[in-house]
């Protein structure tokens, strides 16, 4: 019991580590006073001043509009990435297809960053493609790493999956692309979400990739702030980071909000299930009895 | 593994084009990038578009292949760039060591939580991965600097006279980066955590065996796998880390990702940039190894 509390208060302490600073963050951004550590009231005319900023608006949307393509690019890789290392077990070079799936979980930034611009250099030398870098050089970087992200989140749901659901589909005839989109893709529809979000979030939050691969013209977010923040901490920076940290919390408890639902949504039918099978198994015998108790144990 | 051969048996060509698309842009993307880099290593910079040498040219049905070492001996003989692996050795070292012990018991903790708080919990802390490394560490840099909230709050508590110098040391690489990587750690050990068997603990329990004695004699065992994973996510990336020593670190913080980008953006030699990330690269084989194995592991450990 002791080691319990330990643990918990642990907890608490590194949420309050994780948390302090940002909220640290979002106070100081409605600071009217232009030194950023010194308190001039409440104000918000950071943030108005932010629509006047073109630059940074422009940024804006550049990001917004590379992490819609990744998230979808990405979920639809990542996708067919789980589903092989889940689904077909043997083939050659099984190996080197994990290793290439996992390795840009970890690989350092810079390291892909910098092959991925040498890469391009390259082939714009010998084919002439890409003419110049940008939104699409950008797209790629950041779906080849994203995918990564999703093939992790998938190929965890695809395990837990009930294999013969798919088996007696394919038994009764179905081509494997119809049960695939059928019955895998429903199942897995929210890992298929939640590798998604990620894959938005992950490309909106990119320096690094984006700054070796991007072109003159197609700065985005990160890198706008980068070059504002190399200098000092400024007051509209604070801004944007905390609208940026409010829409992520937003999106989080969304996330919460629907995944707390799924999940009452399956207690719930599996409470109906066990109602039924015990009212059926009534009829057996008291022993079988036994069997949804335990269900509903573990539930 | 009945499904798979259903799938091979009837539809080979639907096989190869869920093995292939993935498999040509993970190739094309991922591994070709390296070898091209490899390749630039060993080349010379030059006042050119773009700004190297070729290493091989074609000229009178000959084929000449020139491997140009000096990039890689240039690397050996600057103390600055031995100093870096080092320095980011160290710091992704001991940085993971504070995330593990840190993380251990937040993992352990969530883990034994009821079901309905576990999934809050983990929101709060996948929560901050989701948002940009680079406003994390911002945060910090008002909060550390001279005139900045910690050192006006020791000041007004009497604790110090004068500012600490804490922004623009290794103090603050090293807060910055627990800060970023603890998710990294606390998800993959919550993962793991959260599968053992509690009958386990009882039975020791039964057995006389303390809680002390039990945790390290069971749980941290049955944990290994999420600890390597753990360690991993965090140790590799932060060798590279170019963000958190950039905007927290001072003139003493000697980071290889710090150098290669100023060899890259700052003085445009892509060679010797190309250099350091392959040997970079080769540091990092092991630990990246252990982390496809462990991935693999756990992959097939249900399947």
């Amino acid at each position: 019991m002791k080691r319990y509390s330990f643990s918990t208060i642990m907890l608490w302490a590194g949420l309050l580590f994780i948390y302090l600073p940002m909220l640290i963050l979002v106070i100081y951004s409605f600071n009217g006073s232009r030194l950023v550590t010194v308190w001039g009231g409440w104000s918000l005319k950071w943030y108005i001043g932010l629509l006047d900023n073109t630059q940074l608006m422009n940024a804006v949307m550049r990001s917004l509009e590379i992490a819609c393509y990744t998230a979808v690019a990405a979920v639809v890789l990542g996708t067919l990435a789980a589903f092989v290392l889940t689904r077909v077990t043997r083939f050659k070079g099984r190996t080197l297809f994990g290793g290439l799936v996992t390795a840009p979980l970890v690989m350092p930034e810079v390291i892909t960053g910098l092959s991925l611009l040498l890469l391009f250099v390259a082939m714009a030398q010998l084919i002439g493609w890409p003419a110049e870098r940008g939104i699409l050089t950008i797209w790629i970087a950041h779906t080849t790493f994203c995918a990564a992200y999703v093939s992790v989140v998938v190929s965890a749901r695809l395990r837990e999956l009930d294999l013969s659901i798919e088996e007696a589909a394919m038994d009764l005839g179905a081509k494997p692309w119809k049960v695939f989109f059928l019955i895998t893709v429903p199942m897995i529809a929210p890992s298929l979400a939640a590798g998604g979000m990620m894959s938005f979030a992950l490309s909106l939050d990119d320096l690094v990739l984006a700054s070796f691969v991007s072109g003159p013209g197609s700065t985005t977010l990160p890198m706008e702030i980068f070059s504002a923040v190399r200098l000092g901490v400024k007051p509209e920076i604070n801004a944007v980071a905390s609208l940026i940290l409010l829409s992520v919390s937003l999106m989080t408890f969304i996330i919460w909000f629907f995944a707390r639902r799924a999940e009452d949504r399956r207690k719930k039918a599996i409470q109906q299930a066990m109602d039924e099978s015990t009212g059926a198994h009534l009829q057996n015998g008291p022993d079988s009895r036994r069997d949804p108790s335990q269900i509903h144990a573990t539930a | 593994m009945n499904i798979s051969r259903s799938i091979s048996r009837r539809l080979p060509k639907g096989r190869h084009f869920v093995i292939g698309v993935p498999f040509i842009w993970l190739f094309m993307f991922f591994l070709l990038p390296f070898i091209i880099v490899l390749k630039i290593s060993f080349a010379e910079a030059e006042v050119s578009i773009p700004p190297y040498t070729d290493v091989y040219t074609w000229a009178e049905n000959k084929i000449s292949l020139v491997l140009n070492l000096s990039n890689y001996i240039f690397l050996s003989e600057d103390d600055l760039y031995l100093a870096a692996y080092l320095g980011s050795l160290q710091m992704a070292f001991f940085s993971t060591l504070l995330c593990l012990l840190l993380g251990y018991p937040m993992a352990y903790a969530i883990a034994r939580a009821d079901k309905e708080m576990q999934l809050v919990y983990l929101l709060l802390i996948m929560m901050p991965t989701w948002t940009a490394i680079l406003i994390r560490v911002y945060a910090w840099m008002g909060i550390l600097s001279n005139n900045g909230l910690l050192n006006g709050f020791l000041q007004s508590i009497g604790l110090i006279d004068t500012p600490l110098q804490i922004l623009n040391t290794n103090i603050a690489v090293y807060i910055g980066v627990v800060y970023s990587y603890l998710p990294f750690m606390v998800l993959p050990l919550y993962a793991n955590l959260v599968k053992h068997d509690q009958s386990l603990l009882e039975a020791a329990a039964d057995l006389g065996s303390s809680t002390y004695n039990s945790f390290w004699k069971i749980t941290v065992p049955l944990s290994k796998n999420g600890i390597v994973a753990g360690c991993m996510l965090v140790f590799i990336p932060v060798v590279g880390e170019f963000v958190i020593p950039e905007l927290l670190g001072g003139p003493e913080t000697l980071m290889i990702g710090k150098v290669l980008w100023q060899e890259f953006f700052n003085n445009r030699d892509w060679p010797v940039a190309s250099a350091l990330a392959v040997v970079m690269l080769a540091i990092l084989m092991i630990p990246i190894i252990l982390f496809n194995r462990n991935q693999a592991k756990e992959m097939e450990g249900r399947a």
